[in-house]
């Protein structure tokens, strides 16, 4: 039986198990619209097209599934771009139909046509331009395949008018076949041999994991690998609820192995855990510049170990001496039965200097603020985001002081409950993000910390949650500033706040409630509670807006280009 | 120990890359050294005798870390089939040239000789010029280039070089392909 283009597309959407689209109708995709209705599947309409692809994005980071977008050609695919380079970065599995002129006018300057598999081409793991019907199956096969496979990233799947409106005979294939493209999933066993003496050898481990423990789903390997061997843990803010913060949701009660994030607000203990110890294990990091710092100082004295399932994050940025390719749950799976088989002698004696020493520096500097003004403090009001929400929320982020508060006040116990922009730190990522959490996960509380910069980025999607009955909440700690820009006029530009002031703001409470939203505001300490519990007990999409300390900084803070033990306290 | 790789050791290399004949694929290929700030002095493409497939020769610089990490750029690109690089091996490089050279009736004679002694050829005779075709590696081109200099070098066009393992060793074998479903299953299940 002849198929439309319209129509594989929809069978093809169904057999990769995909139930929902974030997107935008327009011309070139007109066809796939109208086919929409003969299908069982849902589309979240939103109102701009990068709202689209970060919604996307955080359905694909809540869920572990890929997230799809289908926007239209021009503008429509443009609009998708900066949501394309964020899951990136990020290696977000994500496929981003766009439609495209019909294929007799491409190159013509049509109207609103695009080269967009040429502007995405850095920015996707794949992309794809379809210039026959014919080829359709086959290249949304290999789309979501390599979406989801290897290191996960967005793959671009160009559609020409004339193409999705032709017909042709519809056979899904059953194999993918590309030369290219053979992902190292088991690692090298000698490799992973090494690795297993050199931790034996270890008097002071110290595990760095980040969002690949997420991604390949390891998280129950590594907390059994790291408690079994008792070494500590830091993450990086993509790691974050790979490792258990705390041993109870909610609770301030921390995990004895947990030292917090690393890296330039990282905790002092990371920090100075990464600078002294023997052996660094790095699982599914990349060496970001924000987590090493100065590179050259980076764990100077340390064996490096490093897992990744990409080989190009291995010795990039730090060369490493024990390099495993392969996927991290499957060598975590092998190092644990390496070590169960033979376990480390005398561990306790043999951990107990390097434990207390690691206790210590968690007790020297541990994260802290001043909430003794009447003035709020945004920590503050993490910190009891956290405590109400009993650590059980889903949390996105806005890029920026909020994030990074957010990072280190609330504690995060579960992968793929911190939905952040970390690679790229888009602007205005959090709030579509959250609303893609939400529809992956309608049972959960899904909160967005943001900042009053970030969220006027999309601020346009609150009606896509009213209109679709998505409850997510949002925290916008408000100081008036771009504040973390604020942050680096104060500390490295002498005070000279140059366009980074924001005091001309919406009322947010109005703004919200113009959407149809609930809007609330807290202004001084005591308010913060009863504007938190409101907004949880509300079934319904919340700005919650928090008139916070106007010069409040993040701390700890290593300074760019210095290294990661040289931190600006407190 | 963790240093940074820069060890200033900037070296040339010669690396192969065998890739599916796909529109777009010399741009993935250009784009990913320019966005990575990596040099290409020269760049070759042709089909190759198997159909679907070409074969790019390229000579870039760096130290062994950056070209390590070309190679592992190269090889992350989903249309690259196989990366060659050719170090310690041994191996043949050839580039062409087509250079005009000016010849008045002075110099003809001898530019007839050095043409000679290369085993270059004359091409393209006009009253004024002749079209001088030559082939070989590097020194050999440099050489010839540096010998007709003196009589005015109108125009000149290279290939740029390519380059092939001696020896029996074949490259890029078709791959048996692999059930998809099965492979992601593996990866995201267990």
């Amino acid at each position: 039986m002849k198929l439309t283009g319209a129509q594989i597309f929809f069978e093809c959407l169904k057999r990769e198990g995909v139930d929902v689209i974030f997107g935008y109708p327009g011309g070139a995709v007109l066809d796939i619209y109208h086919e929409m209705s003969n299908h069982d599947i849902k589309h979240i309409l939103v109102r701009h097209e990068q709202g689209a692809a970060h919604a996307a994005d955080g359905y694909a980071r809540a869920s572990g599934r890929v997230g799809v977008c289908l926007v239209t050609s021009g503008p429509g695919a443009t609009n998708t771009v900066t949501g394309i380079a964020t899951a990136y970065m990020d290696s977000v599995p994500m496929v981003v139909f766009t439609g495209q002129v019909p294929t007799r006018l491409i190159g013509n300057d049509a109207f609103q046509e695009v080269d967009i598999t040429g502007i995405t081409r850095p920015c996707t793991k794949h992309n794809y331009l379809v210039k026959d019907v014919r080829d359709l199956a086959r290249v949304i096969r290999e789309a979501f395949y390599l979406a989801r496979s290897g290191r996960p990233g967005p793959v671009l799947v160009d559609l020409p008018k004339d193409v999705i409106q032709a017909s042709t005979n519809f056979i899904y294939p059953e194999t993918v076949n590309l030369r290219g493209y053979r992902p190292t999933i088991e690692p090298h066993k000698g490799q992973v041999q090494r690795a297993a003496q050199a931790i034996r050898k270890a008097k002071k481990p110290v595990i760095y994991a980040g969002g690949g423990v997420i991604h390949s789903e390891s998280s129950g390997e590594l907390i059994k690998l790291a408690e079994m061997l008792q070494i500590p843990v830091t993450t990086t803010l993509m790691g974050l609820g790979g490792f258990p913060a705390t041993l109870k949701k909610g609770s301030k009660e921390f995990h004895p192995l947990w030292m917090g994030m690393l890296g330039m607000h990282g905790t002092y203990c990371a920090n100075m855990a990464v600078s002294n110890c023997d052996v660094l294990f790095a699982i599914g990091a990349r060496f970001d510049d924000r987590v090493t710092g100065k590179v050259e100082a980076f764990a100077p004295n340390a064996t490096i170990i490093h897992i990744d399932v990409d080989p190009t994050s291995i010795s990039k940025s730090v060369i490493v001496d024990i390099p495993i390719v392969g996927d991290c749950k499957r060598t975590l799976r092998h190092l644990i039965s390496i070590f169960e088989k033979e376990p480390i002698q005398n561990l306790d004696e043999k951990r107990r200097p390097w434990l207390e020493q690691i206790e210590d520096w968690k007790k020297t500097h541990p994260l802290t603020y001043n909430q003794n003004s009447n003035i709020i403090k945004p920590q503050f009001v993490v910190e009891k985001i956290y405590e109400l929400s009993k650590g059980d929320a889903v949390v996105t982020t806005e890029v920026g002081q909020n994030q990074m508060w957010t990072a280190q006040f609330y504690h995060f116990t579960e992968p793929r409950t911190l939905i952040t922009s970390g690679g790229l730190g888009t602007m205005g990522y959090g709030f579509p993000a959250a609303i893609g959490a939400q529809v992956a996960r309608p049972d959960k509380l899904v909160i967005d910390i943001a900042g009053d910069g970030s969220i006027q980025m999309n601020i346009q999607e609150l009606i896509t949650a009213v209109c679709n009955e998505l409850p997510v909440k949002v925290a916008i700690l408000n100081n008036s500033y771009l504040g973390m820009v604020r942050q680096w006029q104060e500390l490295f530009y002498s005070k000279n706040y140059c366009q980074t002031c924001l005091s001309a703001a919406p009322d947010f409470v109005k703004l919200a409630e113009a959407y149809g939203a609930v809007g609330l505001r807290a202004v001084t300490p005591d308010e913060v509670e009863p504007v938190i519990k409101k907004a949880l007990e509300t079934p319904r999409p919340v700005i919650m807006e928090f008139v916070v300390d106007k010069e409040e900084n993040v701390y700890p803070m290593v300074p760019a280009g210095k290294p990661i033990n040289e931190m600006l306290l407190v | 120990m963790s240093t940074n790789g820069q060890n200033g050791n900037n070296q040339r290399h010669i690396i192969g890359v065998l890739v599916e004949n796909q529109p777009g694929v010399l741009a993935r290929i250009a784009g990913l050294f320019s966005g990575r700030g990596f040099n290409i002095e020269s760049l070759t493409v042709a089909v190759t005798n198997e159909p679907g497939m070409s074969r790019i020769t390229l000579v870039t610089t760096g130290d062994q870390h950056i070209v390590e990490q070309i190679i592992k750029q190269l090889n992350k690109l989903i249309n690259v089939i196989k990366v060659i690089e050719f170090r310690d091996m041994e191996f043949v490089e050839r580039e062409m040239a087509l250079i005009k050279v000016r010849a008045d009736k002075q110099s003809r004679a001898e530019i007839l000789r050095i043409v000679d002694i290369f085993r270059a050829k004359v091409v393209d005779v006009s009253p004024n010029s002749y079209i001088i075709e030559v082939t070989g590696d590097e020194g050999k081109i440099s050489a010839i280039l540096e010998l007709l200099n003196q009589f005015g070098i109108l125009e000149l066009a290279r290939t740029g070089k390519a380059a092939m393992a001696r020896g029996k060793k074949e490259y890029g074998r078709k791959d048996k392909p692999v059930k998809a479903f099965e492979r992601e299953k593996e990866f995201i299940d267990e």
